[in-house]
């Protein structure tokens, strides 16, 4: 009972605080007066005078998309190059060498799309330079980026017959400052207040309560017997010479807290530590959790309301964010349930109590205590409905059925609220092939918002669509033919094949989560999942932005009795079929050979 | 081209200020408001008694003792850290496994037998899941009530204390729900640890 409190609680507030959200992201979006405006329009001001910004420029569709292309190539090239290079740079207290450059191309496309896909565990590879210069940074601008791409978009509906979409400069400084800044900074101080470690020291050793013995070879020696004063190790009274003895413990240091807090709400998902959001320094309590789970849909929801206001019409706002909301809330029911329930495989005939009596009870493993069930699941579902993609669980131990409901929400498309901004420009190209498709059963000219929608758009809206279709299958058909990817499998059979599909639907989706026994960095994974996450995250930004400018030019028709409208449930229904027929059915015979498999397999 | 001629500087210039206020003024703000207000909680939980460390509070530790409380299973890890004098470090992994496959069954068949031999009292009982799983961190501090309570006989009869002494210990090393809603409750284990020990009041 306390678990159905729990989820209702977490959707109520999120709802609760996108709402308010979504209108300060409007007014911001517009240059208007905000209440934190005396402090941080001087700001936004200096960096204007500082880089001869026109604050009045109206960019052309072309010029906004070359801005965002110069922008990321250019943070691409600076990322590369600071990892390349972190063994001779400062900010380096653990001595950490410089990254392969497979790796280092891989983490760079990664964190510059939004994807946050990671190909390596943080605190053993990552100085704390390039974790605040360069992947702190990305997480900020990249959701920036989608941001303003966003706003372009909702311009192009709002203006009549102009060419410009506003200036893509104004409009990241504008985001940045305004709205990832201060809000990162209270998320961020939460966060270091609930336990998650925010300084600038090399990590700690602490003592053992246990030793633990190794042997020569580094295997751990289980029933060893440890005499401390004299150093030695014996099993069932054999000597082992050359064993070591463990007595102190690894305890990770630097600053996470700051990271943390923009990977979470900037929809990024790429962990301080290795394990995510799972770790216990990452994410310490369910005060901690609470606060980052919220934050990873915050945004995305958010702009569904902002979007709804700027278009003057509230009600088209909600009827997106409806469809949104419907699609996640199923998925959280199928995921909540299957975890709820474990397997036959964990129950043992009855040997291991999967109850919910004094404790979490259904499938514990690869989840924490202090979450059981119902944090994780909800996480699960949060995390992969947004391209967010960091976790607070294992998802590759998540039962069968829980986890293909998490590759489903990624092979969407990402539009179940979906990464900050790419999101809602994803799924209002769904809507603009709903209206078609709609318009077209009853034979009347296709219209949105006033704006006529004709062959051009539709074409874009399209490649918008199919771009991560397109990416998944053909990057992990391909990676299923070569033969050094068995090599990275973490398990056999049909979850073995999950894994690799769970890989490609994670980059081309931009989510950036994994099934995290698969080892993906080796030189063919890193260099094909990079470019997959390149493509399915620009070819939609130029697309989207092809159908702003020509939106733009357009003249506004009135709405009569016979339009279409786009705002009742009957429309939201639409919307949901279609971006389920694309996503679902492109993915069905990928997915009967993975988890529906393995499923079946269990219960046959 | 033109374009191109006009976005590139720009773009360079504005990742510079961004890199800037993001990555330097935005993590410096935030380290220094954090070691200033919440000094104990940024620095890594770490217990301190009379000057001496025992452990994070927040990670998990292996232990094999009976007369210790046990957590969860734990994927050690002992090669990815070393001190500086080249020793290695304790780290966990989690497993990864799918929780639907044959190698599976037979772990967690495995750890059923292990326990009900450390155990032998307790046969009639289900084990909580908590102890026959690994973490999603594999360095999970804590086990829920249940799996606390089923260890229980075992710890007293190693230490010659009465079950509700152990309980006590337990009891006050227990969390509740944060607002008494999210979350589960936890025990933290090497909070009870000490406090058998006699480190911890």
């Amino acid at each position: 009972m306390t678990a159905v409190i729990q989820y209702a609680l977490y959707l109520a507030i999120l709802v609760g605080l996108a709402i308010p959200l979504g209108a300060y992201i409007k007014k911001v979006m517009n240059g208007e007066q905000t209440v934190l405006s005396r402090i941080l329009t001087p700001c936004e001001n200096a960096v204007y005078k500082l880089l001869r910004v026109d604050r009045e420029e109206q960019m052309s569709w072309k010029k906004y998309a070359a801005g965002v292309l110069a922008f990321s190539g250019t943070g691409l090239a600076f990322l590369f190059l600071l990892q390349l290079f972190q063994g001779v740079l400062p900010g380096n207290p653990q001595g950490l060498p410089g990254v392969k450059w497979d790796l280092a191309f891989n983490t760079s496309a990664s964190f510059v799309t939004n994807t946050n896909w990671q190909a390596y565990s943080g605190e053993s590879t990552l100085s704390y330079l390039t974790q605040a210069l360069g992947l702190t940074v990305q997480n900020f601008v990249s959701a920036a980026t989608g941001i303003a791409v966003l706003f372009a978009l909702i311009r192009g509906f709002v203006k009549v017959r102009e060419t410009g979409l506003g200036s893509f400069w104004v409009d990241m400084t504008r985001i940045v400052v305004h709205i990832l800044l201060p809000l990162n900074l209270v998320i961020a101080l939460l966060l270091a207040a609930g336990g998650v470690v925010q300084n600038l020291k090399p990590a700690e050793t602490v003592p053992l309560l246990e030793p633990v013995a190794v042997s020569a070879e580094g295997e751990v020696l289980e029933d060893a017997v440890i005499d401390r004063e004299a150093g030695t190790v014996t099993v069932d009274g054999a000597l082992i010479p050359d064993a070591e003895i463990v007595t102190e413990q690894f305890v990770p240091m630097g600053p996470a807290a700051s990271q943390v807090a923009i990977k979470q709400s900037g929809t990024n998902g790429g962990g301080f530590e290795g394990v995510n959001s799972a770790h216990p320094l990452e994410n310490p309590s369910a005060f901690t959790n609470l606060i980052e789970m919220i934050s990873i849909l915050l945004i995305p929801a958010a702009l569904c309301f902002t979007f709804g206001s700027a278009v003057k019409n509230k009600k088209q706002g909600i009827a997106i964010f409806m469809a949104m909301f419907l699609c996640l809330v199923v998925a959280l029911g199928c995921i909540a349930v299957n975890e709820q329930a474990g397997t036959a495989q964990l129950a043992q005939d009855g040997a291991v109590d999967l109850s919910v009596v004094n404790q979490a009870g259904g499938n514990m493993e690869g989840k924490e205590t202090r979450f059981g069930i119902a944090a994780s699941a909800t996480w699960a579902a949060f995390t992969t409905a947004a391209s967010n993609g960091s976790v607070n669980a294992m998802h590759d131990s998540l039962t069968p059925i829980g986890g293909m409901v998490t590759m489903l929400l990624m092979q969407l498309g990402e539009v179940v609220f979906g990464g900050v901004g790419c999101g809602l420009y994803g799924m209002l190209a769904f809507a603009i092939l709903t209206v078609f498709i709609a318009g077209l059963m009853v034979g009347r000219t296709p219209e949105f918002l006033g704006k006529k929608i004709e062959p051009y758009e539709m074409k874009w809206s399209v490649l918008v669509c199919l771009a991560t279709p397109m990416a998944i299958l053909v990057g992990s058909g391909i990676a299923a033919v070569v033969p050094s990817v068995m090599d990275s499998l973490n398990n056999g059979g049909p979850h073995g094949f999950s894994e690799l599909l769970y890989a490609y639907s994670s980059c081309g989706g931009n989510n950036g989560s994994a099934f995290a026994g698969f080892n993906a960095n080796t030189v063919f994974l890193n260099v094909s999942l990079g470019l997959v996450m390149l493509f399915a995250r620009f070819l939609p930004v130029i697309g989207t932005l092809a159908i702003a400018g020509s939106l733009a030019r357009k003249k506004k028709i009135a709405a009569t009795a016979g339009t279409l409208s786009t705002t009742n449930a009957m429309f939201v229904f639409l919307l949901i079929v279609v971006v389920l027929l694309i996503g679902a059915l492109s993915f069905f015979p990928a997915l009967a050979l993975g988890p529906l498999a393995e499923f079946l397999g269990g219960v046959a | 081209m033109k374009i191109i001629k006009e976005t590139a500087p720009k773009s360079l210039g504005i990742f510079l200020v961004f890199t800037l206020l993001c990555g330097v003024l935005y993590t410096g703000a935030v380290t220094v408001l954090a070691q200033v207000f919440f000094p104990e909680q940024a620095n890594g939980s770490i217990i301190e008694v009379d000057g001496k460390q025992y452990g994070c509070e927040l990670l998990g530790q292996q232990y094999t003792d009976g007369a210790h409380l046990w957590g969860r299973i734990m994927n050690l890890d002992v090669s990815a850290f070393r001190d500086e004098n080249g020793k290695p470090l304790l780290y966990a992994a989690p497993s990864n496994l799918s929780p639907a496959g044959e190698e599976y069954a037979a772990l967690v068949a495995q750890r059923v037998e292990w326990l009900r031999e450390a155990d032998p009292g307790m046969d009639e009982t289900a084990i909580p899941v908590d102890l026959v799983t690994c973490s999603g961190s594999g360095l999970d501090p804590h086990i829920s009530p249940a799996a606390a309570e089923y260890q229980v006989p075992r710890i007293a009869r190693a230490r010659d204390m009465t079950e509700d002494q152990v309980r006590e210990v337990i009891a006050a090393c227990t969390q509740g729900r944060f607002l008494g809603v999210f979350g589960e409750e936890t025990v933290n284990v090497l909070r009870v640890n000490l406090m058998l020990d006699g480190i911890l009041e």
